[in-house]
């Protein structure tokens, strides 16, 4: 029986202050350029939480909006009003800079944040009113410094600072004096990354018929890598979050694959599943300090706002099939291989036609396909083009080519079987995810029978090759409750035969 | 057009990435100095 969908959560933090002292754009602008227009006029370009909160890709990453719906407003969504204002979304919430600095330092169990008395206070109380953060985590607010000795920490002791409204309110100290991957820098990322993940995993356990006891494993697929220099990159953020969101009876692990993470292990987690290995795995994954403002260069240059001021992050929930939820179909898997080669046309064609072929499909039999995500908002202006509109160009091509639609129905492909992107820039954030919550919602109300998830990422970025890598596969409407494991006629005969021989066998050692 | 040129090459994972334009253009006669496939998101 396949596993299932049984849940998923998006949640956003702002973060206006890390995108100026965090964000690699900016850092490597510092280094190169500090007294560069971009970086004395970047706080100008910077969004108010509530203007963040109102802008409608936002709005439909924590599932207040709809893609169609989405799809509705003239684009760049950046110019539209809007009323839709919530913090709280179908599948997560939107949570403003200093609860999410005040998360970070509950996310730490090293003693390496030190918060500014007031900052610390003025936190603590705003989190008291969060109901999914456990009372037990707020005494960490009250051990708390002096401004004067947070600024010692920063000069004497290389801390990177925490701000926030432009002002130093705590930092975080290096895990080590010399370890270059226990750097204060690299704390900093990790716990941005684990306290997004932590958010996301909270808001999953609470919006769906789930307790936290019943997760046995969590697999963490961001980009980050944890560890220390005789292992870097060791592990494990799993269950670093799943420990602070109490899931007391999980392990887990870390998966990577670039952008194709979050895919690679959806892919883990249904396969477990399936095999009756684990009933409920989570893959959860955070987000990203580094791809803040990645594009602000060019967004400050056409007087844009910095649309990348989001950290974000993602839980989905993969459980025993309950007859009711989509299924994941992991007899249709695509995979871009080692001998795939990199042409256009064979890369689509391993992560689409050839998998469905081999199930009887075709292009056209897919109702949606959910590719990189990305906001257009944030890669046009910079130059990126239209990225999801893009991969359903390229798979209405092969349609074309392969016979499935006439040349003229490109345009309706793309339409039909694809969607505008929402999703923030942060790598593994947009890739494939981002749709599943409402393909959840979709299957299961008929108004679609069939999804394709595809994730792509970028390996070469790490210089230990030159390839590019992908994975896909099918969610499908459930089929029904009741469904067993079935025995093949031809298998029924020849265990018959087996038995039959066996048994004469007996007899003739008998009479012998 | 490319013949006895010299290229340099930067392709785009979500578009045509770096080795396929790398095959076009050495059909094309120019010699490649440089190609890597870039990820822009």
């Amino acid at each position: 029986m396949y596993s299932v969908l049984k849940g998923a959560s998006y949640i956003l933090a702002h973060t206006p202050d890390m995108v100026i002292h965090n964000g690699t754009t900016q850092t490597t602008q510092r280094t190169i350029d500090p007294d560069s227009e971009y970086l004395k006029n970047l706080d100008k370009s910077l969004r108010s939480y509530d203007e963040c909160k109102a802008y409608l890709p936002n709005q439909t990453y924590i599932g207040n909006i709809t893609p169609d719906e989405l799809a509705g407003y003239a684009q760049p969504w950046y110019q539209q009003k809007s009323d839709y204002i919530q913090r709280e979304g179908r599948f997560g919430e939107i949570m403003p800079e200093d609860e999410f600095i005040g998360l970070i330092a509950i996310c730490d169990v090293f003693d390496l944040v030190k918060l500014e008395s007031q900052f610390a206070v003025s936190v603590k109380k705003k989190l008291e009113t969060h109901s999914l953060i456990d009372p037990k985590f707020l005494s960490v607010f009250d051990k708390n410094f002096e401004l004067s000795e947070i600024n010692g920490f920063i000069a004497d002791e290389h801390a990177e600072p925490l701000y926030y409204e432009g002002m130093v309110v705590g930092c975080i100290k290096a895990a080590h004096d010399i370890d270059h991957s226990l750097s204060a820098h690299v704390i900093f990322e990790n716990l941005v990354s684990k306290a997004s993940c932590v958010l996301s995993l909270l808001h999953l356990i609470d919006k769906n018929d789930i307790r936290k006891e019943e997760i046995e494993y969590v697999i963490e697929c961001s980009e980050e890598a944890c560890g220390d220099m005789n292992q870097r990159g060791g592990g494990n953020f799993a269950k670093a979050a799943a420990e602070i969101a109490g899931l007391v009876n999980a392990t887990g692990c870390d998966v990577r694959g670039f952008c194709a993470g979050p895919t690679h292990a959806l892919i883990h987690a249904a396969t477990m599943v399936k095999a009756g290995t684990f009933k409920n795995v989570i893959v959860a994954a955070g987000g990203s300090t580094a791809k803040l403002g990645m594009n602000g260069k060019d967004h400050v240059s056409k007087g844009i706002p910095i649309l990348e001021d989001c950290v974000a992050g993602f839980a989905i929930l993969v459980s025993a099939n309950d007859g009711v939820s989509p299924e994941i179909n992991t007899d249709i898997v695509g995979r871009h291989t080692v001998g795939t080669g990199s042409s256009p046309q064979n890369v689509i064609s391993s992560l689409t036609a050839s998998a469905l072929e081999k199930a009887g499909l075709k292009l056209t039999d897919i109702d949606k396909y959910t590719v990189e995500m990305q906001n257009p908002d944030i890669t046009k202006p910079a130059g990126a083009g239209n990225v999801p509109e893009a991969n359903y160009k390229m798979i209405g091509a092969l349609a074309a080519m392969r016979k499935e639609i006439e040349k003229s129905q490109l345009a309706d492909f793309v339409s039909e079987h694809g969607m505008v992107g929402w999703a923030p820039t942060q790598g593994h954030i947009p890739s494939g995810v981002p749709y599943l919550g409402f393909a959840r919602q979709e299957l299961m109300d008929n108004k679609i029978t069939r999804a394709m998830v595809i994730g792509k990422g970028s390996l070469f970025l790490g210089r230990m090759t030159n390839l590019f890598d992908g994975v896909s596969f099918v969610l499908q409407q459930n089929s029904g409750a009741g469904q067993e494991e079935t025995v093949s006629e031809d298998k029924i005969r020849k265990l018959i035969a087996a038995s039959l021989k066996d048994f004469a066998k007996h007899l003739q050692e008998d009479e012998g | 057009m490319l013949k006895d040129k010299k290229a340099i090459i930067i392709g785009d994972r979500d578009g045509i990435p770096g080795p396929a334009i790398e095959q076009c253009v050495k059909t094309a006669g120019a010699e490649v100095v440089f190609s890597s496939t870039e990820c822009f998101v």
